[in-house]
């Protein structure tokens, strides 16, 4: 097996308690071992931050939505355009990019692992074929049940058992890796062009609240003992005043997980918004950022929006089509049948427009607000706050009050009046910098036990080397270095290989797909209960047999089968 | 033998309850199938081996020999089209976008000549759509503009629309209102419940009255458009508005008419306008099974859905400049492989002319009206009869292929692959 050793590495590796220490690494095939022998092809890092690969915990990178907005935006693949270079692909796009450009770059910026936000169940197959060419990083999916009639009329009846057997049924069918949950209730209602205003709303078509479907499905979550906690994308996205919504969801979770939280709440900024009209919007970070100091049962994302173009994506159709409606651009939607929505617009957030300066602030409160880092993890909510290529930046203005006044005094004026940011003095060190992009997501994702997010003996060989020198830095000043230092990897070292050198992939890679199969017993096995054929068979217009993904599409896979309570 | 739930290689709308009996490796009987499908499951008829024009004659060759030929001709190529890949499945369609980065190939789809200006609208104002199941469980209104759907998608109405079983819908027959839209009465119009007949080339202003009357506007649209009385444009306008869900299906009758890309734009924003008092949503017809999937494929790959130009090393789209019909218009081919589709049968004759002046070679299990512009043609199996493989229906739901009979053709991919590494070879010889 190939031995690497990487010696002189400045390691911060928050999962095993190593902040800032000297040390050499030792790789053997994949993983991480306690030492190599001589014949090692020994790295000399000289000093520099070493860390765990990184991990995006929610991004938006492959299936269905994702390639429409690529089909879509010709002007987007033309903003991002790179040519053939050594094993390098063609790439094209700049927020939505081809997959071998989102891999590629990616790769650049450290990351070995990427969490595909929103995976429809019926289009699932499009999703693993995407993955299968975003070969630098390990692919796990999100899977959509927002909308999902089997689910819905199971939790109708009270009856969380059969919810849960039906949500198994699905994840190991489409191999997915966690529940998602998109405007619960607001996907559905959209099927007739409504839209749901918050949490206790009864749906239209069904007789259940958001709320019913939020609790349910967290039961539900527990009782198949998936890696993930519910990962759950608010109702009531985007609306001035809607924190009041947000904090009402938190209000609903139990903490009945020892190991990680109860609910994933993701891209939060869109969820902390003040005033009753677009007049008077405002921060609510403070009241937000409060009640998750005072939840340990939730870990949040920041969905941080940077200003420039971008593409936003998302299962939350209604939502998107009133972004439409306030920038008047194109606007796709794709509803899918008994499952869920979707919808694409272009935007471009100016610094010169008050909201977008508001919302870009409150991303970063949330960041400096929220005391434990490891209940507030870095995202973009690729690509709908800003392309991920934004993370140094962002890395920057969270480890630099001094970059946050220089930004903030070339953003609407008005800003100042609506948001706490220009009081805010924290500074994020290095160690917590860690957490946020990798060991909260590792933990958060309940990934940890199969090697990811720590690079102690056993685990999975994927680092990320960077060419800072945290000594010779200081990053309340020198922003600027810390920019660069993250946007470009010395090596990106992907289950013990080099796949990444100063920005350039120099190999073809093999990623892995992770997915779930929680263990049934046959009376709650979906497959052959009549209703729940009954109800494929009446109203999907695809046949029952040709719905799973079929093993062709893994190829390197790992499952990872859960024991279950029901 | 029976087997059950296979998928049909023929439309878009890629059925996938098929039932195909066999004995001995043979079809004997296809159900659920409509009548194009069934054609295809049980017909005969196949080129058997390679063939090669030498001195003006066709010969057989062996399966090395067509491909060593079409590797040299591609690699001798300064400027190689690689088109087609609408009749095959993604695992191909992959292979030839990847010999397309190397060769430096332009690679154009036949949705260049059907859903082109369709594509070309959707990157101007977007697409508001849905599954076919989605139209099917809610859609109280569906209208099919420029399309005829008995004739070139059969099973579109009783699977997908106006018979299907609807979750929303207690009697499909008497909740769902039709409104069929096109230049002649079609069959289709016969089974609607209102028919507007427009004069050819008057799509767009149709579709420009029906806006401005969902915009309040009638006052602005005069006794007669293209045709269509202003009476009958208040009542399905009035339809439109009062329908729950309303699914519009559009064919070629608007994309290859006067106004073209125009006509479709306009379609899209009368749907979008819609939304804002009711849901409605928009849908092409697409043609062949997997004419979708080399969309889907090419835009994840290279950024853009069909006609890319990788001459420059970057994937390059400027449709009009890098459209097959227009390459081929200005003779810049000096080779092309075709695959998965008959460009004899259908392009304009001075396209086929330059085809039939340089070289080109053919993948396909069948003789075809293209076979006659060939150098070379290489039979291979029958893709979703003989290979199996992932093809996307019209709406975008990606379905797997089946390989329901043994055969001893190798498959479109595993030719596309030969031939890569082929011209590696010879690349590597110099």
């Amino acid at each position: 097996m190939a031995e690497i050793l990487l010696k002189n590495a400045y390691v911060i590796d928050p999962i095993s308690g190593i902040n800032g220490e000297l040390m050499d690494i030792a790789i053997s095939g994949s993983r991480i071992v306690e030492e190599a022998s001589q014949k090692a092809e020994v790295i000399d890092c000289q000093g520099y931050l070493t860390l765990p690969g990184g991990i995006d915990s929610h991004t938006h990178t492959s299936g269905t939505k994702v390639n429409f907005g690529r089909y879509m935006s010709p002007e987007d693949m033309r903003a991002g355009r790179t040519a053939r270079r050594g094993p390098m692909h063609i790439t094209s796009g700049y927020s939505v990019p081809t997959t071998y450009g989102n891999s590629y770059r990616y790769s650049a910026l450290g990351y070995t692992t990427l969490i595909e936000g929103a995976m429809a169940p019926l289009e699932a197959r499009h999703t693993h074929e995407e993955f299968k060419f975003t070969p630098l990083q390990d692919s796990f999916a999100n899977t959509l049940f927002d909308g999902n009639w089997g689910m819905l009329r199971a939790l109708e009846e009270g009856d969380i058992t059969r919810a849960a057997a039906i949500i198994a049924w699905t994840l190991t069918a489409v191999k997915g890796f966690a529940i998602k949950l998109t405007n619960p209730g607001g996907t559905e209602a959209w099927g007739f062009g409504k839209n749901i205003s918050c949490i206790n709303e009864k749906i239209p078509t069904f007789d259940l609240t958001p709320a019913d479907i939020i609790k349910g499905a967290i039961r539900a979550n527990e009782m198949l003992h998936l890696p993930h906690s519910v990962h759950l994308h608010c109702n009531n996205l985007g609306t001035p005043g809607n924190y009041t919504c947000t904090i009402g969801t938190f209000d609903l979770v139990p903490d009945i997980n020892d190991k990680r939280q109860s609910l994933y709440a993701t891209h939060v900024q869109f969820h902390s918004y003040g005033g009753s009209g677009w007049g008077d919007f405002c921060s609510k970070s403070e009241p937000v950022a409060r009640k998750v100091d005072f939840s340990p049962q939730i870990v949040i994302d920041m969905g941080q929006v940077m200003f420039g173009r971008t593409t936003t994506m998302t299962a939350d159709g209604p939502m998107e089509f009133n972004l439409y409606r306030l920038h008047h651009d194109k606007w796709s939607n794709h509803d899918v049948e008994l499952e869920t929505g979707s919808g694409i617009i272009p935007v471009n957030y100016r610094k010169k427009n008050l909201v977008n300066s508001i919302m870009w602030a409150i991303g970063l409160e949330l960041a400096l607000l929220v005391k434990n880092p490891w209940q507030c993890l870095l995202t973009t909510d690729n690509p709908n706050g800003a392309p991920f290529v934004k993370y140094p930046e962002i890395i920057a203005l969270l480890m630099s009050k001094q970059y946050r006044d220089a930004e903030f005094a070339t953003i609407h004026p008005d800003t100042e009046k609506r948001v706490p940011l220009p009081a805010l003095d924290r500074e994020l060190n290095w160690h917590e910098i860690a957490v946020m992009t990798r060991a909260g997501q590792a933990r958060a994702l309940g990934i940890i036990d199969l090697g990811k997010g720590y690079l102690m003996p056993g685990a999975e060989a994927d680092i990320a080397i960077y060419p800072i020198k945290t000594d010779e830095i200081d990053p309340s000043a020198e922003y600027e270095k810390v920019i660069a230092g993250f946007s470009r990897t010395e090596y990106t070292i992907k289950r013990g290989r080099v796949v990444s050198r100063r920005g350039d992939a120099i190999i073809d890679g093999e990623n892995t797909t992770y997915w779930v199969k929680p263990k049934v017993p046959a009376v709650y096995d979906m497959q052959h209960d009549p209703a729940f054929i009954e109800l494929f068979e009446r109203y999907y217009t695809v046949r029952m047999s040709n719905y799973p993904v079929q093993e062709e599409y893994l190829h390197r896979n790992y499952c990872i089968e859960t024991e279950t309570d029901l | 033998m029976e087997i059950r739930d296979v998928p049909c290689p023929f439309c878009g709308c890629l059925c996938d309850d098929i039932s195909v009996r066999l004995d001995d490796n043979r079809i004997l009987g296809v159900e659920n199938c409509c009548t194009l499908g069934n054609a295809k499951f049980l017909s005969k008829g196949r080129l058997q081996h390679p063939i090669m024009r030498k001195n003006g004659k066709w010969v057989e060759v062996s399966y090395e020999e067509a491909i060593d030929e079409t590797a040299r001709i591609l690699s001798d190529a300064v400027r190689p089209l690689l088109y087609g890949w609408s009749g095959t499945v993604g695992e191909a369609q992959v292979v030839g976008v990847h010999l397309g980065e190397e060769i430096g190939a332009l690679i154009d789809s036949t949705t260049s000549v059907c859903h082109n200006p369709s594509i070309l609208a959707i990157q101007e104002v977007g697409h508001p759509g849905c599954t076919l199941g989605q139209v099917k469980n809610r859609a109280d209104l569906v209208i099919y503009w420029g399309c005829n759907p008995i004739e070139a998608h059969p099973r579109h109405m009783s699977r997908y629309t106006t018979y299907a079983d609807g979750y929303f819908i207690d009697n499909t027959v008497t909740d769902r209102k039709v409104i069929v839209v096109d230049i002649r009465r079609s069959e289709g119009a016969k089974v609607a419940d209102e028919f507007i007949q427009i004069k050819p080339g008057g799509d767009y202003l149709v579709l420009s009255a029906l806006r401005a009357m969902v915009r309040g506007r009638d006052d602005v649209v005069p006794d007669s458009v293209a045709g269509v009385k202003k009476e009958q444009l208040q009542r399905v306008a009035s339809l439109m508005q009062k329908a729950k869900f309303g699914a519009v299906f559009f064919g070629l009758g608007i994309t290859m008419s006067r106004g073209k890309y125009k006509n479709v734009r306009n379609a899209i924003e009368l749907v979008s306008e819609l939304n804002r008092k009711t849901k409605f949503t928009i849908s092409a017809m697409r043609g062949h099974f997997n004419v979708y999937g080399f969309n889907e494929v090419l835009t994840w790959m290279a950024g853009y859905p069909f006609a890319v130009d990788f001459s420059r090393g970057i994937a390059f789209y400027n449709p009009g400049e890098t459209t097959v019909i227009d390459l081929l218009e200005r003779k810049e081919p000096d080779a092309c492989l075709v695959i998965a589709s008959d460009p004899g049968a259908h392009f304009p004759k001075s396209t086929i002319e330059h085809m039939a002046a340089i070289p080109t070679v053919q993948i396909d299990p069948c003789v075809n009206a293209t076979t006659a512009l060939c150098q070379v043609q290489i039979p291979v199996a029958i893709t979703g009869i003989e290979a199996a493989g992932t093809a996307y229906r019209m709406d975008g739901v990606p379905i797997r292929m089946k390989k329901i009979i043994e055969t001893n053709f190798p498959t479109d991919q595993e030719i596309l692959e030969r031939i890569v590494t082929r011209i590696r070879e010879m690349k590597r010889d110099g």
